[in-house]
């Protein structure tokens, strides 16, 4: 049975609708992008909540965690619902031109990295790094914790749930769904938890720059896409534009690999050349 | 630095990135977007385009620094 989300929004268990207009493509997206953006935030704060845990224990590593997981609970349930009641086109060029800016970064650094001109994140190696700094760390009790591990852990799940926290509001708001959003979150959550506490290990398997290449399209896409409309221009064939946007983004981005690609290869030739 | 700088900082630094230049020629693109909307000129190509240029720039940019 379908739910009214407000006068024009209404939704159900497969699809999402606007003024009666079937926007599954919308609804598909919305869930993919949340969840890999979730699940490639979360896995590196599990990195860093590991390594605070190791190195400085368990207890003051998961109360930093927890505290991260109230405060952001509060900036969700504060910013939440203050989203719903701004006029949508407003909405979406705002989030639209935020979601821009941001895939952008996501985008550009996930092209260098594939394109061999930025290293690859690498979990093993920042787990190694952060238990180095941890345990040189000296020891200051407050509040019956260790102060480095509640902070350490507190700084790494709030600062990576913040962005979860954004993606979610700025997605679920402006498709007008922030539950359906929120649906994707969780689930990413419920899966890096899961894997985390059966593993006790960084989740270095996880093809985490495939997936934040892959994040890095969808906010590009959803940017442009809502940006434009927010801006009063209609896309041509409506809602189904997001697949062309979706398909320009990911040819403009392949190429861009490959040019870079190939001046890497120029510059290592050039360099092997002269030694 | 004093608190409300570091705020600020951070907010800069989550959104904007190290790159404002590219925040800015989105800004202007969506801008100009706007504009031609608003005199009724078919305006739906102008970001896909922008975003193509500003990615190419930027990319420029990260490589030679």
């Amino acid at each position: 049975m379908a739910r009214s989300l407000d006068s024009h929004w209404s939704i159900d268990a497969t699809t999402v609708t606007f003024n009666g207009r079937l926007t599954r493509v919308s609804a598909v997206f919305l869930v993919l992008s949340a969840f890999l953006a979730s699940a490639v935030e979360m896995v590196e704060a599990l990195t860093i909540v590991l390594a605070a845990g190791v190195a400085r224990g368990w207890r003051s590593s998961l109360t930093g965690m927890g505290a991260a997981t109230v405060v952001l609970a509060v900036v969700v349930a504060a910013l939440g619902p203050a989203l719903t009641v701004i006029p949508i086109n407003a909405l979406r060029v705002a989030v639209g031109s935020l979601l821009l800016v941001f895939g952008l970064q996501w985008l550009r650094k996930a092209i260098l990295r594939a394109s061999g001109f930025k290293a690859l994140h690498d979990e093993d190696s920042v787990f190694a790094t952060e238990l180095e700094q941890a345990r040189s760390a000296t020891h200051v009790e407050r509040a019956g914790l260790d102060w480095y591990g509640f902070t350490l852990s507190f700084k790494g799940v709030l600062l990576e749930g913040l962005e979860v926290a954004f993606i979610v509001l700025t997605f679920g708001s402006t498709q007008g769904s922030i539950p359906l959003a929120a649906v994707g979150a969780a689930t990413a959550l419920v899966l890096v938890a899961g894997v985390g506490v059966t593993v006790r290990a960084p989740l270095a398997r996880v093809p985490e720059n495939t997936m934040k290449f892959a994040v890095g399209i969808m906010l590009t896409t959803f940017g442009i896409f809502w940006a434009t409309e927010g801006a009063g221009a209609r896309w041509p064939g409506s809602d189904a534009a997001l697949l062309g946007v979706l398909a320009f983004v990911c040819a403009t981005s392949a190429l861009l690999v490959a040019h870079l690609r190939g001046q890497k290869r120029r510059v290592l030739v050039a360099a092997g050349t002269e030694a | 630095m004093s608190r409300v700088a570091a705020f600020g900082r951070f907010w800069w630094e989550f959104v904007v990135g190290d790159d404002w230049l590219a925040a800015a020629g989105i800004a202007l693109a969506i801008g100009a977007t706007a504009a031609l909307a608003a005199a009724r000129i078919t305006a739906w190509w102008l970001l896909p385009l922008s975003v193509l240029l500003v990615l190419h720039f930027s990319l420029r940019r990260a490589v030679s620094s």
